[in-house]
Parts: structure tokens; sequence; C-alpha cells
């Protein structure tokens, strides 16, 4: 167990591969962000902060990938296109950003075809295979989230980053809460500024 | 509702799923006989060659009035396996509460969306049914909930072994039941109609336009006047040891076609003329 790896005190949330069976965040300490905060790696950060730290890990990273859950695949309503449209901006902000849907939460009978598809149950057979480094979480309901970002963190080195329209996540490196279409928007602007920076 | 993917995310949503908005059976209308023309299920799935309960599980869906506004409540077993692969809403509950969900998930669609109908199947193999979960089911047609029950029947705990149900036959012998069943099969038929189901058949894979007439029967009964049960039988021929290629023979042979409806029900069903 990680609390024989570290204390409550100063327990981070970082890329594993951690533990076969890694603590939920929230039970080693970490809590949640009040609004205009973010989380990065535990520790509670302004938003601005965060949005900086999460458009620094897309660019750097090898091959940064992005898990869009129903909330935002299925177009259950004018707001889930509109934010369905928002993200896709920002992936195509982040040089080589690819899409793995999580089109649902069943779990799949015989098997996973980690090529195309991401489960919340076992989301490391999707990370291993495709040699993701970084990945952004967004419109997973949080739950799922919370089930799928602790497996990645139990078993693998990714960074997981999740964009949550609720609290947010303590199981994520960073997380932003409150994500809503102009949320994702201004976070495209600091992708788009931090790249033109460093050409 | 009808599934719509989010404009841009078309092409990056796995094949099957693009194929079962596109080709499934929502809003379409469609029967039993339309079967091949639509997609009800993504091919592959995990259950045996010959498995009569996948079929059976085919036909269900292609029987739905309302697949777009169907919620199938499911529970462990074979058939929880498949589950995954419908072109249908679907819930898996702990072995036994499938009705007990059920209910909940009724009285919640009720309040939600009173002017609309939202069906509420519970689709559970004879161990979830009549074994593990025989206290919610009963406890949910006592309480007159507006739910159908289908129970797959294949006369046994297939997916974890071959142990003997209280549906299994008296005499037979599984292979986790070596000394073979020692009282007779559960009586569920007649349980159901005495514990206040409106509308109670039994039929089998073997007869299609049966099994689709029933399913629909019970689904429209269960929503005007209450509970309905459907049992349909669909042997095993992985632990009833017999050849795949002799599934429908031997559910042709063995299977019981039996219709109970009250009065409400059968008035209901002459007025919408099914």
């Amino acid at each position: 167990m990680a609390s024989a790896i570290c204390s409550q005190k100063d327990y981070k949330v970082v890329p594993g591969p951690e533990a076969y069976l890694s603590p939920a965040a929230a039970s080693m300490g970490i809590v949640l962000p009040e609004k205009g905060q973010g989380l990065i790696e535990g520790q509670i950060v302004s938003e601005k902060v965060a949005m900086e730290a999460i458009a620094k890990k897309l660019l750097g990273a090898k091959n940064p990938t992005f898990f869009p859950g129903p909330n935002v695949l299925w177009a259950v309503s004018e707001k889930a296109v509109a934010k369905a449209v928002a993200l896709q901006e920002m992936v195509k902000a982040v040089p080589g950003m690819k899409i793995i849907p999580m089109p649902d939460y069943r779990p799949k009978y015989p098997m996973i075809n980690p090529e195309v598809e991401i489960n919340p149950n076992h989301p490391n057979l999707t990370i291993w295979h495709n040699e993701i480094d970084v990945c952004v979480f967004a419109g997973v309901h949080c739950h799922y989230a919370n089930l799928a970002l602790k497996i990645i963190r139990g078993g693998t080195d990714c960074y997981t980053i999740a964009l949550c329209a609720n609290p947010g996540h303590e199981d994520a490196m960073i997380s932003l809460r409150d994500v809503h279409v102009e949320d994702i928007r201004r976070l495209t602007k600091v992708i788009e500024r931090l790249r033109e920076g460093s050409k | 509702m009808i599934p719509k993917i989010s404009p841009g995310f078309e092409d990056v949503l796995p094949v099957e799923y693009r194929e079962l908005v596109q080709d499934g059976s929502y809003g379409r209308n469609l029967r039993i006989k339309d079967l091949g023309t639509f997609k009800e299920s993504i091919e592959e799935h995990p259950l045996c060659a010959g498995c009569a309960l996948s079929l059976s599980i085919r036909l269900i869906v292609a029987s739905l009035p309302c697949p777009e506004d169907t919620i199938v409540v499911g529970t462990t077993g074979c058939n929880s396996i498949l589950m995954p692969q419908l072109a249908i809403h679907n819930i898996h509950s702990l072995f036994g509460n499938q009705n007990a969900v059920a209910s909940g998930l009724k009285r919640a669609l009720k309040i939600r969306y009173p002017d609309k109908h939202k069906d509420v199947v519970v689709v559970a193999g004879d161990g979830g049914t009549a074994d593990i979960g025989l206290s919610m089911t009963m406890h949910s047609w006592f309480r007159r909930e507006n739910i159908t029950t289908i129970m797959l029947d294949n006369e046994g705990y297939s997916n974890t072994g071959g142990q003997e149900s209280s549906m299994t036959r008296e005499g037979v012998v599984l292979y986790m039941a070596p000394l073979g069943k020692k009282y007779p099969k559960t009586r569920m038929f007649e349980i159901a109609r005495e514990s206040g189901c409106a509308y109670v058949a039994a039929v089998s894979p073997a007869s299609p336009r049966r099994l689709e007439k029933m399913v629909r029967r019970a689904i429209l009964v269960a929503r005007a006047i209450g509970p309905t049960y459907v049992q349909i039988y669909c042997p095993c021929a992985t632990n009833y040891k017999f050849s795949p290629s002799e599934t429908l023979k031997r559910t042709k042979d063995d299977e019981q076609i039996r219709e109970y409806m009250s009065s409400d029900a059968k008035e209901l069903i002459e007025r919408l003329g099914e």
C-alpha cells in the first residue's frame, strides 16, 4: 500500500506505476479545489497556474492523447455538442494529439480493442498499447473518471489531466474544476500562446 | 431518445458504435421479420456456440416495441456478458437485485417523464430470477410494479460451470450436480400468475414469432396495468452436453408454450390489436 511508501502528509499524485492497488488520493489527504482553483499533483493552485501547467505538459508530451467520454461524444444536448466542438479545437492546438474515445462504461467482452477505445474498467491496456505519456479526460462521469484515473496511476507512468465540469478530481495529476465551453477555449488560447512562444 | 454522435467525433468512435447508431433499431419500428436488416448487437460476443440464450436475447431486442425508450436491467449470468454488446440501454445489477433495481428505475422514470412511456424490462437467467433473486422478483410482483420480467431459463448455472438451479429438472445430472437434481423444477409460471402478474407467458426461441408476440404483449401490459412475466426456455449446449447444432431441435422438442392474461390485460391486448 502507498501508506507504506510515504505518509499522508507528503503524498503527491504523480505518475506511477504506484501500486497494484493505489489508494484513492482523497484517502491520502488530497482535497478538491474550490471555485477558481485547480490541483497540480495534489497541491491546490489557482486555475490560471493549473491551465499553464496543462499547456506545458501537453506541448512537451511525446504522445499526448485526449479521452473524450460519453458526456461529450454523444449529442445529448446543445451544451454537449458545444463542449465537443471546443474540445476538438483544443486537440487541434496540440501538435500530434490523438483522440481515443470512451463511448460508454460497459465492460468489454470478449476483449477491448486498445487501438480504438479506452474503457474505465481497464484503461491501462489502452495506455500501454499506445504508449501514451500524457492524457486528458473530459466528458467522463466523475465516478468512472476516478476509477480510470486510479487504475492509470496504479499501473502506468502516464501523466493524467482531468477537465471536470464538476468539482475536479483528486486522482488526476492536474485537475481543473467547473470546466465549461468558455474555460476550454481559454485553455486552448493558453496552449496556442505557449506553442507560439516556444517557436 | 435516439442517440446521435457529437459532430466531429463520428470518425473517432469505434466502428461498431457508428454502426449501432446508423443501423440500429432505434425509432424504426422494426420487428423480428426484419432481423438481419438492422444491427441489434455487436457481432462478437463471448457466449458458446449453439447458445439458445444468445438467440433469445437477439429475438427479445428485435421484439421491443420501443427500443429507444427501453432500459434492460440484467444481473449476473451468461446473459450479462452479452448485454454490453447490445444497442440498448442496460444496467447490470448485483446478483438477484434486478427486480428491485428495475422497480426504483421505473418509478423514477415515471416521475421524470410523466408523459412518456419508458419501458423497464428485466432480462435475467433462472439463477437470478428464481433462486438468488426470487424474493425481489416476487415482491416486485406483489407491489404491482409496472415492469416486465423475462427469465432466460437455461435450467442451470451455466457460466459458473454447471450447478443445478431450482429450474433444473428433477434427476438431471450436471457437471457440478453429479448426483442429479433431487426435487422438481420450480413452477415459476404459476408463481408469477398467483403473485399478481397481469400477463404470464412461456415460450422458446424455437418459436420466434410467438416469442415476439409474447414479449411485446408483456411490455405493453406492463406499461398500462402491472407486472408481467415471460419465461423463455433456452437450453445450454455446453452444460447439458449436446451438440451446438442440436440446440434448436432440442428447444423445439422440449418447449412449452403457455399464456395467461388477466381480464384487464386481455381487454388491453385486444384493444391494441396485439
